[in-house]
């Protein structure tokens, strides 16, 4: 009798497979492609989405779903940017002001759906999506706006030997969030809670209290992405809430081993999803696609990955009767 | 013409690796009902997926009538005469009891439109020929579990079955509505129907049934008319042994109260409950369906709010507002809805059996995975669960095995009290022996344990002392050698009658 199952790296190796051939076709496509200021770029332009996808992640897997991420990231963007306008120059209270917005924001799709037991947070993060896009749009006064102290921007310019800061700080996040989720009580909860609440709450768990603390994650990491994309821009616009940035989150994260059925899902499958997610933007830019072919490219990408969750299910249902038959 | 209405002739069906059936065979006279019995495992699904078309066997015959079939999908099975009502009902609750009967076989007017009209005066007449007297278009899903089943048995009735296929009909159904299936499988017999009747209860088979087949591994072992079985005989020829004692009951030390319940109170449920439960004994709840039973468990472990009422554990009063206060009070609670309650099914077994101890099992900041692993062997070891790997997900594994899994967990917590809610419901024989020695060595070791079970033989076999409810209320508290202790006397207390002394 064996401990452990073999080959559960399988689907880990494939998504790393497909940002590898990605590369490869992207390299011979375009001869600015394989240039170190090129990946540094597409490291930036992961940034954003490698955020966004943390809290989308850990929703993905309690069965549940955050898309007011993209809009949560600009609202606080443009908290900041109402500030900035009022005269605030502190850095250090912008950058906390936005990361506890996002918080609260996070904290309110959590109770909304555990204390107010609303049914399946698709609906209820949908209209948190509408109502950020609106409030982004409302504070200030529909404007963009520029200007930001050093401080607030130096997360989304400053480099260290070509390597955006920006992308080492979400690879540090990752690693603590990786550890949190494989080694800790709390990730364990996560991944039950997701699976069966009931059971979760009467094995003495308070499931709710689990479930909320995804959705806070997932605000507070939003925050730190619009953080980021100010610093990247040099500008805050509310009315990049309706850009499809929650839908390039769940994309990384379904890329990346995520089911909308809940219970599964990695970072590290997560990171791989966001870098595939950023060559294939950087890709199309390089090889002047029209933005209209590289959503429609998008989408597709989308439900193949579904599809090859679907058919990995099926695959492994099938190898684990043949596993129970050799044992027989 | 065949003596036989449906007869399934030397049928194998291997899955990758498997044999799910090895020259099965079943044969239903018209107008009888047949039981059907084997345990988990034993290829009866498979059997009922490969008459109801569902699978198609490697090998062997389907005959309907004499006539030799070939079922390539559902529809054809259907289209042959064979019905088959599973346990998992398929209802759509917010459709009208019409809806549920016509569905995919709608009558349609002159106009192309569906004819409501029609339908539901065909409904109201299939349902009142079952002895269901109900307005078809209300939603199914505002009737009891008992009505649902006939919805399932009227859409067999409408395709003029010639067999209909019972999966453990009465797993889920309340005592009255189980007489009243019965009454329904009889007059279908009547009609000349054959009825396949699936279950793990053998008194309801000697009860029903005209002829019982046995199955074990996925071979056929016998069928023999019921006046030729026993239950000893039923049992040894599915188990392939014969089980001297179905109940090993042993004895412990009777101890302290380890949980004493003052005066409990919940609204509309539960009224005035007090009793005490001692270590080293186990501790029946008896009563019908609905008597409040599993409401009183789910209020002393704080699954639901309590409107009043003491709980004290070793004499020492407690306050316990949720499952986490009760398992810190060393309240280890096992729900009879292992599915729903007890387990999370996607996730691994080793992530089940820690799931109520994950502080037990976290070294400072981290899980301590090697005492996971640990556990986890010692759990399947010791429980005998059968999985070929440890981090099998647990919704692979059989329905008795994956009730071990949620023993194992319980028992992680190394609790002091433990509640079985119907701990032994829909798992076979061998499984459930397993389940009492689980229990025997609880006691033995002076643990507590209270075990509500609707399974008469079962609380007469296994409690040192019962207690009977009805209705939200304790109606009798009986010892193991009370003249009170026999079916009889807690029946007559189930019912709401009172024991002389």
């Amino acid at each position: 009798m064996s401990k452990r199952r073999k080959g559960s790296g399988n689907s880990f190796l494939g998504t790393l497979g497909a940002l590898v051939i990605l590369c490869v076709i992207l390299t011979i496509a375009s001869r600015n492609f394989l240039t170190y200021n090129n990946l540094m770029s597409i490291l930036k332009q992961t940034t954003f989405t490698a955020l966004t996808s943390i809290g989308m992640l850990l929703c993905l897997i309690t069965a549940g779903i955050d898309l007011s991420v993209g809009a949560n990231a600009t609202f606080c963007a443009c908290i900041v940017g109402m500030l900035v306008n009022g005269g605030m120059k502190n850095s250090f209270v912008l950058i906390i002001v936005a990361l506890i917005a996002g918080a609260a924001i996070g904290l309110i799709n959590g109770l909304l759906l555990t204390r107010l037991h609303l049914p399946h947070p698709f609906v209820s993060t949908l209209g948190m999506k509408n109502f950020l896009w609106g409030a982004g749009l409302l504070v200030t006064g529909s404007q963009m706006i520029s200007g930001f102290p050093d401080g607030v921007t130096a997360l989304g310019v400053a480099t260290v030997a070509g390597v955006p800061v920006s992308f080492i700080v979400v690879v540090v996040i990752y690693i603590i969030m990786h550890v949190l989720l494989t080694r800790t009580a709390l990730g364990r909860s996560i991944y039950c809670a997701g699976g069966n609440p009931e059971a979760t709450r009467l094995s003495g768990i308070n499931s709710a209290n689990v479930l909320t603390f995804c959705y806070v994650v997932s605000g507070f990491m939003a925050a730190l992405a619009g953080i980021v994309s100010i610093g990247r821009s040099g500008i805050c616009n509310g009315a990049n809430a309706i850009q499809p940035y929650d839908t390039d989150a769940i994309a990384a994260c379904v890329i990346g081993g995520a089911s909308f059925m809940g219970g599964k899902g990695t970072m590290l499958g997560t990171m791989l999803g966001a870098l595939i997610i950023a060559t294939l933007r950087n890709g199309f830019a390089l090889l002047s696609i029209d933005s209209s072919v590289q959503n429609m490219v998008l989408g597709l990408v989308i439900i193949g990955a579904v599809l090859l969750d679907v058919v990995r299910e099926t695959m492994a249902q099938k190898a684990r009767r043949k596993e129970a038959a050799a044992q027989a | 013409m065949s003596e036989y209405v449906v007869e399934l002739r030397n049928a194998t069906k291997t899955f990758p690796g498997v044999v799910a059936l090895d020259e099965m065979q079943l044969a239903v006279k018209p107008g009888e009902i047949h039981g059907l019995i084997g345990e988990n495992g034993a290829g009866k699904s498979t059997l009922i997926k490969v008459l109801t078309g569902v699978h198609q066997p490697d090998k062997g015959e389907i005959y309907v009538n004499g006539e030799k079939k070939i079922f390539r999908n559902p529809n054809d099975s259907a289209a042959a005469g064979i019905a088959c009502v599973y346990q998992e009902l398929n209802i759509e609750s917010l459709l009208s009891i019409t809806d549920n009967i016509f569905i995919n076989k709608w009558i349609k007017g002159k106009s192309g439109l569906l004819d409501y009209k029609t339908m539901h005066k065909k409904a109201k007449e299939v349902m009142a020929s079952l002895g269901q007297e109900v307005e078809p278009e209300k939603p199914a899903g505002t009737f009891g579990m008992g009505v649902q089943q006939m919805i399932e048995i009227a859409k067999a009735v409408l395709i003029d079955a010639k067999m209909i296929i019972m999966d453990e009909p009465t797993s889920s159904l309340g005592e009255g509505e189980v007489a009243q299936l019965m009454k329904t499988c009889r007059e279908l017999r009547d009609r000349g129907i054959g009825i396949v009747f699936v279950s793990h209860k053998l008194e309801e088979l000697f009860e029903l049934c005209d002829r019982v087949t046995v199955i074990r591994d996925g071979k056929y072992i016998e069928t023999r008319d019921i006046d030729g079985w026993t239950n000893d005989s039923l049992i040894s020829a599915m188990v392939g042994r014969t089980l001297d004692n179905l109940f090993p009951k042993e004895f412990g030390a009777k101890g302290d109260a380890a949980l004493k319940v003052e005066g409990l109170e919940e609204g509309g449920v539960l009224f005035d409950v007090n009793f005490e439960a001692y270590n080293g004994q186990i501790l029946g709840f008896a009563g019908l369906v609905g008597a409040g039973r599993t409401e009183t468990m789910r209020a002393i472990f704080g699954a639901d709010p309590i409107d009043g009422g003491k709980i004290y554990v070793h004499g020492k009063e407690v306050q316990i507002k949720s499952p986490r206060d009760a398992i810190k009070s060393g309240i280890a609670f096992l729900t009879e809805d292992r599915k729903g309650q007890g387990l999370v099914l996607e996730q691994s077994i080793p992530n089940n059996l820690i799931l109520a101890n994950l502080q037990g099992f976290t070294k400072g900041l981290f899980l301590d995975e090697k005492l996971i692993e640990e556990k986890g062997w010692e759990s399947i070891k010791g429980l005998q669960i059968k999985t070929p790997i440890l981090d099998e997900i647990t919704g692979q594994l059989s329905g008795g095995n994956q009730q071990k899994v949620v023993i194992g967990k319980w028992i992680n917590t190394d609790a002091d009290i433990y509640i079985f809610d119907e701990p032994t419901r829909g798992i076979d024989v061998g499984a459930k022996i397993e389940v009492y020695n689980v229990m025997n060595r609880l006691v033995k070791r002076g643990k507590c344990v209270i075990m509500v079970s609707s399974e008469m033989p079962e609380i007469l076999g296994m409690s040192d002392r019962v207690i009977v409810m009805r209705g939200g209320r304790i109606m009798a508290d009986v010892e193991r050698d009370s003249k009170h202790f026999n079916q009889e006397s807690l029946m007559k207390a189930a019912w709401g009658g009172t024991l002389d002394e």
